[in-house]
């Protein structure tokens, strides 16, 4: 690290010319953003807020996909390409699981609906997480000691492979999933409308990110995954199984990817070979827009990048319009990359990143 | 656990060879030409066995098989003629002969078993555009070690740099400068090609250094991903850039793309007096001038690709993908030289992808998908990552394995085993096995630099280094 320190010494002094221009720049920036949800705001109370509504729904969905990245990540150092792959994987099989194995219509009962969903999602989930630590098995496992690109390669390779396993599977074209959540709306306040099929969503996603809070935060294997991303030679010295607990985090990875695909497919309604592509990129987005490495962050960049993909396909007002999402993220992703590697949550650490 | 498996085949088969009455040590005693000669005929023996057996014969094939062996049996690079070592460009010479010639004996060629018949021209005009993009990302990728997943980005720049200015795009201007074969009045910029060419290749490398000096003192992965966001906002931008940001200007005529685009030519002047095409696009042949100006270009881009390699600059790319401390350390400037690198690889890119559109006379957003950042990686990687030969040969075999190669294959699996399997269809699959099988058992590629190999296995100190903090 002391190469780090003398080379940043001399352009410590250039700093200060240029300190005022990006922090201007930057709430110049976020003013006018302010400006135009204020102005939209302002045009429509009600529509905003329904708006804001199905941007919290996306925001959760992005969350338990970028949480499989941020996981990952932090572990291992590797952006796990085939994350988003995964996830659309996980979409699959549950929709599978919910018309096939448990001929769900539109309108069943009540009873049916909550034992298909949870059937569905513990299959998802064990199956995207089994597909996941077997992936890191074979294709990253034996590169653990290779140059850092070779394992991000495969990674590449992977997300093609899980692709094309999906056309295999199910074809090129969309699936489509009925709607079998209750349509019916949970309120409706002055015009703001809030339906059933969004709050299931939310209501799916907070039991599932807080068992991964105390999973990490407060038992010994997670203690264990926290030790080995800080440091695997000292977790390894410490009696720590590194291997183990390595493929125990893509198993859990696996396994948000898993359940972040039932609530796709259910809310969404349709899936396709290509559509994890799409959105692994936004959730990564999310996750290093959060701080990779950080899972409040994670959480926090994925709602965050929910409520803008919201207002930009949905507000009215000199909205960009959904043609240009994918760039609005990537736009993101790149500033949040090149001027705050740390993302809003993490730290700063020695990497720079 | 591989190399006993070698040796316990190679015991075998000597084995086998000494039961004939063949033992080891008599073709030990065969002066080396002699054995060079007889490996040669077996290899052109078993070729043309399986044509016979299990392709389509036809005369020809015993010429390919008298090329092959006239090709391998003598130790052309060891050929000196008055102390000039003229054998090392035997090859290179032989092998650009031969595809020179490939307009004149497509139709005569037998079909090979199992990838059927020899691809057609218009493929080989693709391999051409395609291995120049190789070599381009090569110099990212292959020497300076930089993960670069939305090369696609510069393709797209490149085909609709030819599609703004050899095109009647920009309806309300009039402009033409040495353009070939315009009918009267044509409006719009039409630039000749041969200027197209090189314009397309300095915007690119321009756009180039403007995704790197931002993005250039990343860590490579995040380098990767954020060259990948540029590889999906650059398209994206040509598909709704038909109405850009409202103002009613149509920069890119939106999912529709921009066609017709001009062909090349010489004009009647010179295309009378040097017997060159006047206009492409209306030549008899249009593949063959295609090709032969493909060939051209590649060889420029091979030039080049050699040239810097071994220039100061190419060290210098070398040395920040072994050891970026190292090197930094000992005076190699990092963002420069990685900037260079970025540019001197979009350049080409550019080219190859202005050549591409004047080929198929128009630029479409739906031909710039990451999938196609991804297939040029792939060719790096399968041929080898740093080596020209390597690469050339993964470009060549990956595009015909696209654009024929898999269609073939699958018909005559289906044939031979009655099957119902559409093989294009697993294409990326295909290719995505390719990348992960390579990397994880031949990481230097089929056709290896020693260089890479070396680094590949026995590791480099991987850890960047940032020579700037961020602003």
């Amino acid at each position: 690290m002391a190469t780090n320190v003398s080379a940043h010494a001399p352009l410590r002094a250039k700093r200060s010319a240029s300190s005022y221009v990006l922090p201007t720049a930057a709430a110049l920036l976020l003013g006018l953003l302010l400006l135009w949800l204020g102005v939209n705001f302002v045009k429509g109370p009600a529509y905003f807020f329904t708006i804001s509504f199905i941007g919290l729904t996306n925001g959760a969905v992005y969350a338990l996909v970028a949480l499989g990245y941020t996981l990952v990540y932090g572990i291992l150092e590797l952006i796990n390409f085939a994350h988003g792959d995964l996830f659309m994987l996980g979409g699959m099989i549950s929709a599978t699981m919910l018309i096939t194995v448990f001929g769900l219509k539109a309108h069943s009962s009540t009873g049916a609906l909550v034992v298909a969903l949870l059937g569905s999602l513990a299959v998802a989930m064990v199956a995207c997480g089994l597909i996941n630590a077997s992936i890191e098995f074979v294709a990253y496992r034996p590169l653990r000691g290779a140059p850092r690109l070779a394992p991000l390669i495969t990674a590449v390779g992977m997300s093609f492979i899980l692709q094309n396993v999906a056309i295999a599977w199910k074809g090129p074209s969309y699936i489509a999933i009925p709607n079998v959540l209750p349509t019916g709306n949970v309120f409706s306040i002055a015009g703001v409308v809030y339906t059933w099929e969004k709050l299931i969503v939310i209501i799916v996603t907070l039991p599932v990110l807080f068992a991964l809070l105390w999973l990490v935060l407060r038992t010994r294997q997670g203690k264990a995954m926290r030790a080995t991303a800080q440091d695997r030679d000292a977790a390894a010295m410490m009696g720590i199984n590194v291997n183990r607990t390595i493929s125990f985090t893509f198993l859990i990875a696996g396994g948000l990817a898993g359940a972040a695909g039932l609530l796709y497919a259910l809310y969404f309604g349709q899936v396709r070979y290509d559509t994890g592509f799409s959105l692994g990129l936004i959730a990564f987005t999310a996750a290093v827009l959060g701080g990779i490495g950080n899972l409040p962050g994670a959480v926090l960049g994925a709602v965050s990048i929910g409520f803008i993909q919201a207002y930009n396909d949905g507000l009215t007002w000199h909205a960009p319009g959904s043609d240009w999402t994918q760039s609005i993220v990537f736009a993101i992703l790149i500033l949040i990359l090149v001027f705050r590697p740390e993302g809003l949550l993490g730290e700063r650490t020695p990497e720079g990143a | 656990m591989r190399r006993r498996v070698v040796q316990s085949l190679s015991r075998a088969w000597w084995a086998g060879l000494g039961a004939v009455g063949l033992p080891r040590e008599r073709w030990d005693a065969l002066p080396v030409t002699r054995r060079r000669a007889v490996k040669a005929g077996l290899w052109v023996a078993i070729f043309l066995v399986l044509v016979a057996l299990f392709g389509v014969w036809k005369i020809s094939a015993l010429a390919v098989g008298a090329v092959i062996f006239v090709l391998l049996a003598p130790a052309w690079d060891r050929l000196t003629i008055r102390g000039w070592r003229i054998g090392k460009w035997f090859a290179p010479a032989a092998v650009i002969a031969i595809v020179a010639a490939y307009p004149y004996y497509v139709n005569s060629m037998p079909e090979v078993p199992l990838f059927g018949p020899f691809p057609q021209l218009s493929t080989l005009v693709v391999m051409t555009i395609f291995t120049m993009m190789a070599l381009g990302l090569n110099f990212v990728v292959g020497y300076a070690g930089l993960l670069d997943l939305g090369y696609v980005a510069f393709y797209a720049m490149g085909a609709y740099m030819a599609g703004w200015f050899a095109s009647s795009q920009f309806s309300k201007q009039h402009l033409n400068i040495g353009a070939i074969g315009l009918y009267p009045g044509a409006t719009g910029f039409h630039f000749s090609i041969w200027l197209v060419l090189p314009m397309a290749g300095i915007a690119t490398a321009v756009v180039g250094v403007l995704i790197g000096l931002p993005t250039l003192r990343l860590r490579g992965d995040y380098l990767a991903i954020v060259t990948l966001g540029f590889g999906e906002i650059l398209p994206q931008i040509a598909r709704n850039g038909d109405n850009l940001f409202g103002t009613g200007f149509n920069l890119t005529n939106g999912t529709g793309g921009i066609t017709p685009i001009d062909g090349p030519g010489f004009g009647n002047w010179l295309g009378h007096h040097l017997h060159l095409p006047a206009n492409f696009l209306t030549a008899g042949d249009l593949d063959s001038v295609f090709l032969w100006t493909g060939i051209v270009l590649v060889l420029i881009t091979v030039f080049c690709s050699a040239r810097l390699r071994d220039s100061r600059l190419g060290r210098a790319w070398i040395a920040i993908r072994e050891d970026e401390v190292a090197a930094a350390a000992m005076g190699v400037p990092l963002m420069r030289t990685k900037t260079w690198a970025y540019a001197t690889g979009a350049f080409f890119g550019g080219v190859a992808g202005a050549y591409y559109a004047s080929y198929k006379s128009g630029a479409f957003p739906d031909d710039f998908f990451f999938q196609i950042s991804v297939f040029i990686l792939a060719m790096v990687i399968l041929g080898g990552m740093g080596n020209i030969w390597g690469v050339i040969f993964g470009a060549c075999f990956l595009t015909y394995l696209d654009r024929e190669g898999l269609s073939n294959i699958g018909t005559q699996i289906n044939n031979s085993f009655g099957t119902n399997l559409d093989v294009p269809k697993y294409e990326f699959g295909i290719f995505g096995i390719i990348i992960v099988v390579v990397m994880l058992f031949r990481p230097e590629g089929l056709i290896p630099s020693s260089r890479r190999a070396a680094e590949l296995h026995e590791g480099v100190h991987d850890e960047p280094l940032y020579d700037a903090e961020i602003a």
